[in-house]
Formats: structure tokens, C-alpha cells, sequence
């Protein structure tokens, strides 16, 4: 997995070893520590991880191997706008692969990876409740519903002013 | 203790509750074959991840079949472990396994002792029906252990090895469904983890995914050359375990056939890492007397208690995991150190050979020790003391090469005077030995007097930790011992607590001590075989004339024409080192 290298100051470490102790530092909390880790750093790194590892006193290894496994988990980062395609079964059959196309062709990007610029990443989910809207894509927390091929430049067009 | 009834091929038997079906099926001779399951007994692992599907059997009532090494069994259980179901289903199983599996068996490291290969020959497989995508990894070459990963069956033995027993933690299942591996953390090359090298990973692989460093073509090289003079060393723990390269029965000495074989390979000296394994204790026993003296005269500052330092998987582990402990070792190098210092100086004056025109060689039960003559402390102006090593897997299949006829070879006896050794060298090959040879030194040179009985049979067994005491005339020495890293682990974190009551502890990275290192002819994660070797190495000490380090001959003429005394300069000079603080310290690598 290719990974951004990034230096921790001083005060993230801290922040991170606060959110360890939370989790009363027990070796079992390893995916919810790793969820804070994620909503403080936008995405986990391998200097994160090994924090994370050491405070919980479990190998990097296994936390890597956690972080590699749940494709929630990014190493990483995503832009300010990350945009989330839901291939699940009913978005799928109703044209999610085509919509999921036009934003890659628009952006430029492959799947996981994020725009030169860091506004928007692209991911893929599976399901996130809203069949009925199918097919369902997601910027940020906002939810689009049936969304065509031919709305995904509306869609980016909303955050076209944003700085 | 709730005793349960099951039947198992129309056959009943009484188990405990909580047993498996395979393990109840054992007790009826029905052999349930297995892949991914390792069980090493005495040592309280029990690796069953279910994970490979070879053991299926049906069960009456179950809709699907189950995996005989993880499910209990209940009373009443109605099992079939050999119906059709059972065997098209195990055979479909090994034919997915083998469809994203390198079919380069005729070339593969591990062909011949490969467990997959075994199972295939076992189950008939003649064709891969599944055709698809084969996974692909680059090749990892370390210092000692090599990773090809396409070759992985993600068994995760050697994960277990790595995390639960050893507590290194460099190896972790990564990434899911076909991308799924076995890696060190973001993964990085082993060279780059902090990897110990012990080796176990290698020992218990079923396939060739995990092999060693081979070093059997520069060897073949070395002797070949008539400029060089090409010396041999092996370790005590080779010697109980070389004959079952050849189909002898675990714990079988083949000490003189081994002798006979490397003699006829063109060495030009066959000596013994005993001979340095004396030397050790003469140096570890005087540091060991010395620290305890200085003690019991109320020195507060001497570090106390004294580990060995024989071991180069244990020395990897301090190093990366326990580094500001590192000042409670021996400074005493390991034997196979001392023996290339001393066989480059001492003896290559001897026979007037120049250090760069002289190749020392050690035959190793182990693949760390192939990391650890790299080190570039234990060079001499870019020249290794120890060239290189090969493991016991690696001799064997030399003399199978060589075509020698291993069995009817005679007997015969290493050269002088490194070849020359004591009884208390030959048990450094397994768990508690170090200790017990430092005791029947340290006894006679602190009291003046002799042992009535050299055995110390409190110090021996395979118990993952051990503690004993020894009466010095009055002073009791407390000794603990501990083999497999995580057992160490446990008495370092002790004595970093100040809850250590020991004066000296032996640590062996293997189970069972050198005897069940990474190098020998796999033990596959099976007790019976090291317990068999360790007890080939108190056999081949009791038939020894002379039992005491401090009593071999050679070793006290290399101290009246060489050394001087024990922990003297110039003993300092060539047979002591220092360790380094290798924790990482800044997180960003590469």
C-alpha cells in the first residue's frame, strides 16, 4: 500500500496518546482507536501507526495488518471533498460503475487516490443504507441519490466556489 | 472432568469435553491430515486457525462439513472422516490451494519436505482443475531468511511463531481475500523490520515461502580453490539432529560420521565449535564469578543478574526490543565468534596461513548465526572472523551431493587442537546447557573444590521457563532459564521491574535451545523431535571423558601460549563485543 510520509509534531503524538488513554490503552480498542486516529488525521500513516502500535503495546505489523484489511482505512489522504461511490448490489445494477467512471474521467483520478490540487478523493463503498436512492453517491456527509452520469458535473459544480 | 462419548467411522471413543475431532480421532489411530495446523505440545501452542479446509469431516447433522482440528467435539457426535464428501471435497480444496501456487516444485528449496507437496502425493491431485489469477510478490533476501511469497498458502504458522511464541511481531497477515499475505508492517523488507532471525518462521513453514540464505555454492567455490585454507566448525546441536537428514530416527548421534563426511567434503580442518564453547565458559563463567564477587562484597553498581550471550537471535531481540538493558549481557561473544577470532589468529599462525588466504566456515543449527558473521564487529580490516555458515539442512544436502553413503561411514575424530572439546560444550546445543557448563566452572573455581556430581539435572527440561538454585559452598546462586523469546520477554520485563531474584539466566531464541533452531532438518512445530535431540546431547556429554570446560587440555594450552588468563586484554580483544541500541527511534524509515 502506497502511503504519504508525514512528521508528527510533538502535539499530535500527543493527541494521539490522549486518544490511546481514552481507550484505557487496552490492545483490544485497536479499531477504535484507529477510527480517531483517522477523523483527527484525515487518514493513517505509517508514523500514526506506529504511534498507535506503541501505545497499545501491539506489533506495527498487526496494526498494519488491521489497516489493510477494513477499506475504511486509508493510508492516504483524502481531499477536503472526498467523494464516495457506492458500488453495493442495487447501486451497482442501477448504473453505479458508469457514474463512478465520469467522476474518475472528470477528476482525473484513479479510484482511492486524491486530485493534485487535494479537493476531491474517490472511493468506493458498499451500501449505505439508501437502496431506494440507488444509485447513491456521498461528498463529505452529503448524500446524492439517483445520481445519472450526466449529474456528476452538477454534483462537482457545487463545490466549485469553495476555496 | 465431563467425560463424552463420539463415534468417528463407526468406531466409539471417550474423550474430554473440549476435545477436538481430531485430536479424539488420534486416540483412535486415525490420522486426519492437516496443513495449516501445528501443535507444539509441551510449549502450550496449539495453532489451528481452521483456515486451510484439508481437515473436513462430516458430521451427522451439520449441514457443512468441519474442520476436524477446530471443532469440538459434543457427546453423541457422529463423525465420517474419510466418506466421498469428505474426500472429494479435501482433494477440491488442495487443487484451489495449488491453483495459485508456482508450480517450480522441481527447483523450490523445500521440495522433498515441503507439506504441500506431501499432501498432493497424498491425495492424488494429478491435475489443477482452476485456472485464474496467481499471486505475485517480489522476493525478499535478507542477510538469513528469504521470503518468496508466492509460494505462501497463508497457513500463518509462522505468524504464530513470530507474534504468540516468540513476541517479535514483525510478521502479520495483511490486506484481505486474494491480495491477502503474510509481511512485516507496511511491507517493508525483513532486513528493514526488526526482524531477530531466529528462524522459526523458516522451521515451521510448510512450503518454500520461508527458506534460508544458501551458501552452499560459495562454499563448493572455497574448497575447490587450492590458495585457501578452508577451515570447518560445528555446533554441538548439529550433531543430534544431521542423521535425520538420512532417515535415522531423531536423537541419533552421528558426531563421527558427521566428522568423516566433512573430512571427505576437502576441508582442510575439521574442528569443533565445542572447542569455543569451552572458551565461552572459561570467559562468561570468569565475568559471571567476577560480577557475583564484586556483589556479595556489597557493589551496588555491578548488573546483576547475567544473561548469556551465546545466542544471536537472543542478541537481535535485546537490541531492538530491551536496548537499555543491554549493559545486563555477557560481553562474551558467542561461540562461533570466538572460534573464527582464535582461528584467524592463534591458529592461522599456527600453520602460517594469512588471515585473507584462510576461509572459516561454521555449520550452524541455526540461520541468525548467518546474520551474525556479518556483523562489522566481528571483522577484521573488511575480512569476517566467521566467512560464512551453513545450516545442518545445508550439510546434508552437501553430502547427499557429494555422493557419500552418510550410514556407512565410519566414525571418525575431529582434528587438533580446536576439534578438542568437554562435555560441558556439548549441552551448549540444548535449553539449560550454557547454564549448566557455566555452574560446573564457576562451582570448582569459586570453592577450590570438585563437584561430586556433575549432572545438574534441576537446570534440564523443556519447560518454557525454568528456575533453579545451586549451592556455592554457602552462597546460593539462583539461576533461571528461559527458551523462546517470548519466555524471555517474560524475565526481562522482571528484571526491568526489580522483581528479578536471579544471579545468572541462560536465554535460547528456540524452542528447546539450539537443538530446535532454525537451521536443523525441520522439526515442523513437533516436540517429540527436539526432546529426542536434547536428549542425544546429555547422552553424547555423559560418554564424554572429560566434563568441565576449565579441563580441556587445548583450551589451557591457548591460554598459556596464547590468551594469557580469562578476561585479559587481549582475551578482551578477541573474544568480547558490545551491543547496540538498535530501536528505532525516529518512526520514518526508508
Amino acid at each position: 500500500m502506497t502511503s504519504i510520509k508525514l512528521k508528527l509534531k510533538e502535539s499530535e503524538v500527543q493527541q494521539l496518546k490522549e486518544v490511546a488513554r481514552s481507550f484505557d490503552n487496552k490492545p483490544g480498542e485497536l479499531i477504535n482507536v484507529l477510527h480517531k486516529a483517522q477523523e483527527i488525521f484525515g487518514y493513517l500513516p505509517a508514523e500514526v501507526q506506529e504511534v498507535v502500535a506503541s501505545e497499545l503495546n501491539v506489533s506495527v505489523a498487526k496494526v498494519y495488518g488491521v489497516v489493510t484489511f477494513y477499506s475504511f482505512f486509508t493510508m492516504l489522504p483524502r481531499g477536503r471533498y472526498p467523494i464516495s461511490i457506492c458500488t453495493g448490489t442495487a447501486c451497482y445494477v442501477r448504473g453505479a460503475e458508469k457514474v463512478l467512471d465520469e467522476f474518475k474521467r472528470l477528476l482525473k483520478v484513479p479510484v482511492g487516490e486524491t486530485t493534485a490540487d487535494g479537493k476531491f478523493s474517490i472511493t468506493c463503498l458498499r451500501c449505505v443504507g439508501a437502496c431506494g436512492l440507488a444509485p447513491v453517491v456521498m461528498v463529505g456527509d452529503k448524500t446524492y441519490g439517483r445520481v445519472t452520469t450526466d449529474g456528476v458535473k452538477g454534483i462537482l459544480k457545487e463545490y466549485e466556489d469553495e476555496v | 472432568m465431563e467425560l463424552i462419548k463420539i463415534n468417528i467411522d463407526n468406531r466409539t471413543v471417550e474423550v474430554e469435553k473440549g476435545t477436538t475431532i481430531f485430536h479424539a480421532a488420534k486416540k483412535l489411530g486415525i490420522d486426519i491430515p492437516t496443513l495449516c495446523y501445528m501443535n507444539l505440545g509441551d510449549l502450550n501452542i496449539e495453532h489451528k486457525p481452521g483456515g486451510c479446509r484439508v481437515c473436513v469431516v462430516e458430521v451427522e447433522g451439520r449441514r457443512n462439513l468441519a474442520p476436524a482440528c477446530a471443532t469440538e467435539c459434543y457427546d453423541g457426535m457422529v463423525v465420517h472422516s474419510h466418506s466421498m464428501r469428505v474426500l472429494n471435497a479435501r482433494k477440491t480444496v488442495l487443487e484451489l490451494i495449488l491453483s495459485d501456487h508456482p508450480f517450480d516444485c522441481l527447483i523450490c528449496a523445500k521440495s522433498g519436505t515441503c507439506d504441500l507437496q506431501n499432501m498432493a502425493i497424498k491425495m492424488g491431485v494429478r491435475s489443477i482443475p482452476f485456472q485464474g489469477e496467481k499471486s505475485t510478490y517480489k522476493p525478499d533476501f535478507s542477510p538469513a531468511i528469504i521470503r518468496e511469497m508466492d509460494k505462501c498458502i497463508m497457513c500463518r504458522r509462522c505468524e504464530t511463531m513470530c507474534n504468540d511464541f516468540q513476541t517479535v511481531g514483525v510478521l502479520s497477515g495483511i490486506h484481505r481475500g486474494f491480495e491477502s499475505v503474510v509481511a512485516p508492517a507496511f511491507e517493508r523488507d525483513l532486513d528493514h523490520s526488526e526482524c531477530t532471525y531466529c528462524g522459526q518462521c523458516v522451521a515451521v513453514c510448510p512450503t518454500g515461502a520461508l527458506t534460508e540464505v544458501d551458501h552452499t555454492t560459495q562454499l563448493i567455490r572455497d574448497l575447490a580453490d587450492p590458495a585457501k585454507k578452508v577451515v570447518v566448525q560445528t555446533a554441538p546441536a548439529v550433531r543430534a539432529a544431521l542423521g535425520e537428514a538420512f532417515g535415522m530416527e531423531p536423537g541419533t548421534l552421528v558426531t563421527g560420521k558427521m566428522v568423516a563426511a566433512l573430512r571427505r567434503l576437502g576441508f582442510d580442518y575439521v574442528f569443533d565449535t565445542d572447542f569455543a564453547a569451552d572458551l565461552t565458559i572459561m570467559e562468561e563463567g570468569t565475568e559471571l564469578l567476577d560480577r557475583l564477587t564484586r556483589f556479595l562484597d556489597g557493589d551496588k553498581e555491578v548488573k546483576l543478574p547475567m544473561l548469556t550471550s551465546c545466542c544471536p537471535g537472543w542478541v537481535n531481540f535485546f537490541e531492538y526490543h530491551f536496548p537499555d538493558m543491554r549493559d545486563i549481557p555477557s560481553t562474551a561473544r558467542s561461540p562461533q565468534q570466538m572460534f573464527g577470532a582464535i582461528a584467524k589468529t592463534y591458529f592461522a599462525d599456527q600453520i602460517e596461513t594469512k588471515r585473507d588466504e584462510m576461509v572459516v566456515v561454521s555449520v550452524m543449527p541455526c540461520v541468525a548465526k548467518k546474520y551474525e558473521c556479518t556483523r562489522e564487529e566481528f571483522k577484521v580490516d573488511d575480512n569476517p572472523d566467521v566467512d560464512y555458515s551453513i545450516s545442518t539442512r545445508e550439510l546434508a544436502m552437501l553430502i547427499k551431493r557429494s555422493n557419500m553413503d552418510f550410514a556407512s561411514l565410519p566414525d571418525e575424530e575431529f582434528d587438533m587442537p580446536m576439534g578438542e572439546s568437554t562435555g560441558a560444550a556439548v549441552i551448549f546445543g540444548t535449553t539449560g546447557g550454557v547454564i549448566e557448563a557455566a555452574v560446573r566452572t564457576a562451582y570448582e573455581l569459586h570453592t577450590g573444590k570438585t563437584l561430586e556430581k556433575i549432572d545438574f539435572e534441576q537446570l534440564r527440561g523443556i519447560k518454557g521457563t525454568r528456575s533453579a538454585s545451586v549451592d556455592f559452598d554457602g552462597v546460593e546462586i539462583k539461576i533461571g532459564i528461559a527458551h523462546g523469546l517470548g519466555q524471555a520477554r517474560k524475565l526481562l520485563d522482571d528484571i526491568k521491574a526489580g522483581k528479578s531474584q536471579y544471579h545468572a539466566i541462560e536465554i535460547m531464541a528456540c524452542p528447546g535451545g539450539c537443538v530446535g533452531g532454525g537451521g536443523q532438518p525441520l522439526h515442523h512445530g513437533n516436540p517429540e523431535i527436539i526432546k529426542a535431540r536434547q536428549k542425544a546431547i546429555y547422552q553424547e556429554d555423559a560418554g564424554k571423558p572429560i566434563r568441565k570446560s576449565h579441563e580441556n587440555p587445548s583450551i589451557i594450552k591457548l591460554y598459556d601460549e596464547f590468551l594469557g588468563k580469562p578476561m585479559s586484554e587481549k582475551a578482551h580483544h578477541l573474544l568480547h563485543t558490545h551491543y547496540f541500541d538498535k530501536k528505532r527511534k525516529d518512526v520514518l524509515l526508508d
